[in-house]
C-alpha cells in the first residue's frame, strides 16, 4: 500500500497496465511484468483468469480462456510471483472475480498477497457491503488496498461512501460497458469525469475500460491521476507474446 | 404466507448463508432499482389484476391437478400431477415471463433481454414480448442453437433476435454471462428477464413469487379433491429451481408437507457427467448468487451434463441451497436412464408425454415409499413435444 501511496503522491499521468496471468503461455506472467516495469508502466494489474468473466469483453474473455487452458490458477500465480519483489519495485495489484478467491479462501488469499508484496486487489463482484462487514479489517491489517469500481450510473452519494472506504485508488469505469478498447472519449464521459472530480474525494482515481491508445490515454489523464490500459495490451500479447521490445514500444507510444 | 418465514429471502436477499447480490458495480444501480420496486409492483392491485387476467386467459390457468389413476395403482398411493405442461408454450416458464414483462413495463423499459438453454425460457420470453410489443433479444449458447433448432425458429417467428453466445463452453452459463454483459452495456433502457430462481437478489425471490401460483392452486385443488387441505408430498425437478420454488412456495412453513426436489444426475452423480449440484455440494458464487455450484479445485465453474437441456445448469437457486441446508426439502437425483424410463412409463400409463425435465421428478416415485392414503403431488413442469428427437433416438420409435 505504501508503494501505491507513494506513486499517487509523486506522479501524474500514471500509466497502469492490465494483463492476464498465464497468457499467452503459462510462464509469461513474470516476463511480462518485468518488461512492463522496464518499459515504463507505473502500476500493473495482473488478472486472475476466471471461467465466467462477466464484466469483460471478447479480448479479455479469450485471454482468460487461454490462460485457464494453460493451467493457470491462483495457487500457481502466487508461486510465479513468490520472489517478484527481488526485481519489481512498481506497485502490483491483482484483479479477478470473487469465486476463485472465495474458493481459495479470502484470508489465505490476503495473507499470500501480503507475503509476496502485492499492493492491492480488485474484485469487481465482491459486494461493497460484504467487504465492509467481513473483510475490511482483514485488508486493512494486511495493508492491502481494496479497489472499488465506480461507473457513470453510480450516484454521488455512493461514490462518497466508496471513497470513504477506499485505501488505494478508485477505479473509474469510463462508460457503461464491459472491458474493451474504444477509439475515442465522448463528451458525456468527460461530463461524468468532471462530476466525479467535483466531489472533492480523498482518494486518487484512475480511468479504465476503453483506454487503449495515446489519445484516449492523454484525455483520461486530463481528468484523473492516470488511466488503465487492458484489452489493447492483452491484444498485443496475443499477437506478439511476451516480447520485451514490443511491450516497451507499446508503453512508449501510449505515454509519449 | 408470513413475511418472516425462515425459508424466504431477508432484506439483503439472503436465504440463510446463500443468495445475495455478487455483482460488479456496473450492475449495482439496476439491481438496486429493481430491488426497490419489484415488491411494490407485484403487490399493487394494478399488477395483480393484469397478471391474474393474463394467467387465466392467455396462459390458461388454473392448470389442472390431475389424479393419475393408473400411476397411483402402480405405486399404491395417490399421485396427482400438477399440469404445467398444459400452459401456453408448454411449460411453467410462461408464469414467470408474463409477470416479469409486466414489471418491465411498469418500470418503463423498452428492451428485454434473456438467456436460454434449451430455448423454453427464450420462447416464453419472446412470447411475452410479442404480446406486449417489446423488443426482445435472447442469448443462447452456440452449441445449444445447433441442438435446439425448432425453439430457435419459434423465437425468431415471435420476433425475437437470437444472439449466439460464443464464449466459454457456449451453453447456458455462457448465454447468461452474455446477457449480463448486455445489461452492463445497456443499463438504462433494458430489462433482464431471468428464467429461473437464480442470479443476484432480487431475482430468486421475484421469480419464486411469480411461480408461486403453482402452489397456490395446488393448495386449493387438493382440498377440493381430498379430505385434507394439504398434500403429503410435493415433488418437482430442479434445474435452477423455478418450478420447484413455485410448487413449494405456499407450503414452506407447513412442515407437514414433505418437499422433494429432484436434480439431474446425468450419467450418475460421481460420473463427472452430471448436473446434480446439491449432491456434489460445493459452495461458491455463480451469476451473482452465493449457492452450491459445480466448480474445479481452483474455483472455475465447470460444465454440467444432463440429457435434459433445462436441467443443465451448474448452479442452483439459493433458496434451494437453503432448503437443503436446513433439511426442509429432501434432494434426490435421477439419471438420464431413470428419467427416460419414467417418461415412457407416464406416456403409456396415462397418455401424457412429459418434458424430459419433468420426467426427472416422476423418476422419484421409484426412489420413495408412500402410504396408500397419502396425496403425492408431482409438478409436471412441461410437455414432451420439444424432446421428441431425444425420445425417438433413445426409444427407436
Ligand atoms: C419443462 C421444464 N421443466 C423444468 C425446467 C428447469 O427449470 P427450473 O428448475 O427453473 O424449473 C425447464 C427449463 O428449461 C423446463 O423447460
Amino acid at each position: 500500500m505504501n508503494r501505491l501511496k507513494k506513486l499517487f503522491e509523486s506522479q501524474e499521468n500514471i500509466c497502469s497496465v492490465y494483463y492476464t496471468a498465464g497468457y499467452p503461455t503459462v510462464n509469461d506472467t513474470m516476463p511480462v511484468l518485468e518488461a512492463l516495469q522496464e518499459g515504463g508502466a507505473d502500476l500493473v494489474e495482473i488478472g486472475m483468469p476466471f471461467s465466467d468473466p462477466l464484466a469483460d469483453g471478447p479480448t479479455i474473455q479469450a485471454s482468460s480462456e487461454q490462460a485457464l487452458d494453460n493451467g493457470m490458477s491462483i495457487q500457481l500465480l502466487f508461486e510465479q510471483l513468490e520472489t517478484m519483489r527481488e526485481s519489481i519495485t512498481i506497485p502490483v495489484v491483482l484483479m479477478g472475480y470473487f469465486n476463485p478467491v472465495f474458493k481459495f479462501g479470502v484470508e489465505k488469499f490476503i495473507g499470500k498477497c501480503q507475503e509476496i508484496g502485492v499492493d492491492g486487489v480488485i474484485i469487481p463482484d465482491l459486494p461493497f457491503d460484504e467487504y465492509r462487514e467481513l473483510y475490511e479489517n482483514l485488508f486493512n491489517e494486511a495493508g492491502i488496498a481494496n479497489i472499488f469500481l465506480i461507473t457513470p450510473q453510480t450516484s454521488d452519494e455512493r461514490i462518497r461512501l466508496i471513497d470513504a472506504h477506499s485505501t488505494g485508488f478508485i477505479y473509474v469505469v469510463s462508460s457503461a460497458s464491459v472491458t474493451g478498447a474504444k477509439q475515442n472519449v465522448q463528451q458525456n464521459q468527460i461530463d461524468y469525469f468532471n462530476r466525479v472530480n467535483s466531489l472533492g474525494l480523498q482518494r486518487p482515481r484512475l480511468i479504465g475500460f476503453g483506454i487503449g491508445n495515446r489519445d484516449t490515454f492523454a484525455t483520461a489523464c486530463q481528468h484523473a491521476a492516470g488511466a488503465i490500459i487492458g484489452s489493447a495490451f492483452v491484444k498485443l500479447l496475443g499477437e506478439h507474446g511476451a516480447d520485451k521490445q514490443q511491450i516497451k514500444a507499446f508503453i512508449n507510444t501510449i505515454k509519449n | 404466507m408470513s413475511k418472516q418465514s425462515k425459508y424466504q429471502a431477508d432484506e439483503k436477499g439472503m436465504y440463510g448463508r446463500f443468495g445475495g447480490a455478487y455483482i460488479p458495480e456496473m450492475l449495482y444501480p439496476n439491481i438496486e432499482n429493481l430491488k426497490k420496486v419489484y415488491k411494490e409492483i407485484i403487490d399493487s392491485p394494478a399488477f395483480q389484476q393484469e397478471y391474474k387476467a393474463l394467467l387465466k386467459d392467455y396462459v390458461g390457468r388454473p392448470s389442472p391437478l390431475y389424479l393419475a389413476k393408473r400411476l397411483s395403482d402402480k405405486y399404491q398411493t395417490n399421485v396427482y400431477l400438477k399440469r404445467e405442461d398444459l400452459n401456453h408454450t408448454g411449460a411453467h416458464k410462461i408464469n414467470n415471463t408474463v409477470g416479469q414483462i409486466l414489471i418491465a413495463k411498469h418500470m418503463g423499459k423498452q428492451r428485454i433481454i434473456a438467456e436460454t438453454g434449451a430455448g423454453q425460457h427464450g420462447v416464453a420470453t419472446a412470447t411475452a414480448c410479442a404480446l406486449m410489443g417489446l423488443q426482445c433479444v435472447v442469448y443462447m449458447g452456440e452449441v445449444d442453437i445447433k441442438r435446439q433448432a425448432p425453439n430457435v425458429a419459434r423465437m425468431k417467428m415471435l420476433g425475437a433476435e437470437v444472439k449466439a453466445a460464443t464464449s466459454g463452453s457456449k451453453t447456458l452459463k455462457d448465454a447468461t454471462n452474455e446477457a449480463l454483459r448486455d445489461w452492463i452495456c445497456n443499463p438504462e433502457d433494458t430489462f433482464y428477464l431471468i428464467g429461473s430462481v437464480v442470479g443476484p437478489h432480487p431475482y430468486p425471490d421475484m421469480v419464486a413469487r411469480l411461480q408461486a401460483v403453482i402452489s397456490e392452486e395446488i393448495k386449493l385443488q387438493i382440498s377440493e379433491k381430498t379430505s385434507k387441505d394439504y398434500p403429503d408430498y410435493v415433488i418437482a425437478c430442479v434445474g435452477g429451481g423455478s418450478n420447484a420454488a413455485g410448487s413449494f412456495y405456499h407450503f414452506l412453513d407447513d412442515e407437514k408437507v414433505k418437499l422433494v426436489a429432484v436434480e439431474a444426475s446425468g450419467m450418475g452423480v460421481d460420473s463427472g457427467e452430471t448436473a446434480a449440484t446439491i449432491a456434489l455440494g460445493d459452495m461458491g458464487i455463480i451469476h451473482g448468487s452465493k449457492t452450491f455450484l459445480m466448480q474445479s479445485e481452483d474455483g472455475q465453474i465447470t460444465e454440467p451434463y444432463s440429457i435434459s437441456a433445462g436441467l443443465d445448469y451448474p448452479g442452483i437457486g439459493p433458496q434451494h441451497a437453503h432448503l437443503f441446508d436446513t433439511g426442509r426439502a429432501q434432494f434426490l437425483s435421477a439419471t438420464d436412464k431413470e428419467a427416460l424410463d419414467a417418461a415412457l412409463q407416464l406416456t403409456q400409463l396415462e397418455g401424457i408425454i412429459p418434458a424430459l425435465e419433468s420426467a426427472h421428478a416422476l423418476a422419484a416415485l421409484n426412489k420413495m415409499q408412500f402410504q396408500k392414503d397419502e396425496a403425492v403431488v408431482i409438478t409436471l413442469s412441461g410437455r414432451g413435444d420439444k424432446d421428441m428427437a431425444t425420445y425417438m433416438e433413445r426409444f427407436g420409435f
